[in-house]
């Protein structure tokens, strides 16, 4: 992985085959602190304590077609290379939530990438899901939910519809530029 | 910052279209690989790539769909195509500049590229 914005959507994939409804990102950047964290929770499934104790290694998995899973010790590492660290919780029936800590100006920290083409990407794999999406850069902050945007289509319009989706494609696009005192 | 008017306007619009949509039962199906190794070898700017063809195209029944992982890591970003009535497929370590060619050809005039298809890149 060489964006934390792909972690971040490889880490999701997870949330959504524990079967969650509602996922929330949260990306906060602060160069003051030199912080920068990445919070994802769900309320899928959650893991028993067994699993979770053992889910930061390599060979914890559950798919079936091998024994390896790397999306979380990936995570983990980029993480603990910038001086960071990594947490994850989780009760079963109730949800998981995983966070990691970077260095925000360590040399190793990975860019966070194209975070809007990966929340893009998320909405038009699962339309039927909701994402909730915060990110902060200093005082800024952009907020992406897609309850909101469900209340304004109502229940006949689908957040799959190709005009819908270009709204949100746009909307993602321009929200994040302006946090970074982009136009 | 896009606004909601204008959301609720593109949601009358929808309306006005939807019965207007055939159902996707016997469409296209473009599958892309998106587990944790067709992440690392690049699938999303393939999957982007893909969306931003469809749309370009206007094409109203063909479906880009995410899958996990598909079992065959080392040729990842790996993309399954599903013609109706069809055999599935598979296109190996496809690159976002091949995808134009997979939706013209393959797609669009049912043509199988099949320089990209894992059969010949495996060779």
């Amino acid at each position: 992985m060489r964006e934390l914005s792909l972690h971040i959507l490889d880490i999701v994939q997870n949330s959504i085959s524990a079967n969650a409804k509602n996922i929330s990102i949260e990306i906060d950047e602060q160069a003051e602190t030199d912080m920068l964290s990445i919070t994802i929770t769900d309320d899928g499934k959650g893991m028993s304590e067994d699993f979770l104790s053992e889910v930061i290694s390599p060979f914890a998995t559950t798919r079936t077609t091998r024994k390896v899973g790397l999306g979380i010790p990936l995570f983990k590492e980029a993480a603990e290379e910038t001086g960071g660290k990594f947490t994850i919780e989780s009760k079963l029936g109730e949800g998981t939530s995983v966070k990691a800590v970077f260095g925000y100006s360590h040399i190793d920290r990975q860019p966070l990438g194209d975070i809007a083409s990966v929340m893009f990407i998320l909405v038009q794999g699962n339309p039927q899901l909701d994402f909730y999406y915060k990110h902060n850069v200093g005082t800024n902050e952009f907020i992406f939910d897609t309850k909101q945007i469900r209340s304004v289509l109502g229940t006949e319009v689908g957040l799959d519809r190709p005009e819908i989706l270009s709204w949100i494609s746009e909307c993602l696009q321009d929200g994040i530029q302006e946090l970074y005192g982009g136009k | 910052m896009k606004s909601l008017a204008e959301l609720a306007a593109l949601r009358e619009q929808a309306l006005s279209q939807i019965h207007m949509r055939n159902d996707e039962q016997d469409g296209v199906r473009i599958v892309v690989g998106m587990a944790t190794c067709g992440i690392a070898a690049g699938a999303r700017p393939v999957l982007s790539a893909f969306l931003e063809e469809v749309n370009k195209r206007k094409l109203e029944n063909v479906a880009v769909v995410q899958t996990g992982c598909i079992g065959l890591c080392r040729l990842e970003p790996i993309v399954e195509v599903y013609l109706p009535g069809q055999e599935k497929v598979t296109y190996g370590k496809v690159t976002p500049e091949q995808v134009a060619k997979i939706v013209a050809d393959h797609v669009v005039n049912g043509k199988v590229v099949k320089e990209y298809t894992i059969g010949e890149i495996d060779k």
